[in-house]
């Protein structure tokens, strides 16, 4: 049954830098922030950094395992309110939650939490999929 | 700075853009989705995006694009992109402000196929000073 305040199971994807080349290349953005650590440092980040849509897409991937696939999703939005820091050699952790926060007969409304080391990387996290 | 002028104005993107399966492919490999019928939610961003550069560093209206970073982004999906689709972009300026010395711009991307609305998405990006 699903309604309001119902929680979605946890997940925790990780990312390193071999899926941050494949997200460049899949999305065309290559942006050395996001592959080469000389230059993130030169312009002032801590590390080489996640685009912040290969975390929106990994938290689509989150909702739509949930709702039911690829075309269940009709509104989806988010902020990037911290990076996700991604040093050479490591695997950092994307954790994904989410809640229900409104059901009728045709949609739900899902909160979507994202954090890294801690850290929460996306706000107001939404996604309105249809009701299967 | 951006041209003061430009802001509610309308742009249509330069062509027709068709989506190839091999796109689809790899986009859905990365976050690990095994459904390669139809593109995931988010994976129009990449012509939405190109657009945006195309048209916002355009001489006339004079976006910065080397110091972007990306705010915000939202989308609303009418109907599922899939393989062989042809798409017809146009972008938005919906909005621009400076804060703290960077230029935060919200710009809106309409892709067509044919007459109908497939998706519209909604990006916030700023120019950090």
């Amino acid at each position: 049954m699903i309604e309001v305040g119902t929680a979605l199971a946890e997940k925790i994807v990780y990312i390193d830098r071999a899926m941050l080349k494949a997200y460049a290349d899949a999305s065309g953005d290559q942006n050395p922030i996001h592959q080469n650590e000389e230059f993130a440092v030169s312009v002032g980040l801590p590390n080489v950094i996640a685009h912040g849509m290969l975390t929106m897409a990994l938290v689509g991937k989150y909702v739509t395992e949930w709702s039911g696939g690829s075309n269940t999703v009709k509104e989806f939005g988010a902020r990037f309110i911290k990076p996700v820091i991604v040093p050479a050699g490591e695997k950092v952790d994307l954790t994904i939650n989410g809640t229900v926060t409104e059901v009728d007969d045709n949609q739900i409304k899902i909160d979507l939490v994202a954090t890294s080391a801690g850290v929460k990387v996306l706000g107001m996290a939404k996604a309105v999929v249809i009701k299967k | 700075m951006l041209a003061p002028d430009s802001v509610g104005r309308t742009f249509a993107g330069a062509d027709a853009i068709s989506i190839s399966q091999s796109e689809i492919d790899a986009f859905t490999a990365v976050i690990g989705e095994t459904d390669t019928t139809i593109a995931p939610p988010t994976f129009t961003i990449r012509i939405s995006l190109d657009q945006f550069q195309n048209i916002l560093t355009k001489p006339e209206i004079g976006l910065d694009w080397s110091r972007l970073v990306h705010g915000d982004q939202k989308f609303e999906i009418f109907s599922a992109v899939k393989a062989g689709d042809s798409l017809r972009c146009s972008a938005t300026i919906e909005s621009y402000r400076v804060a703290a010395g960077n230029e935060i711009v919200s710009v809106r991307s309409d892709l067509h196929r044919a007459d109908e609305l497939v998706i519209s998405s909604w990006s916030t990006l700023v120019v950090r000073a």
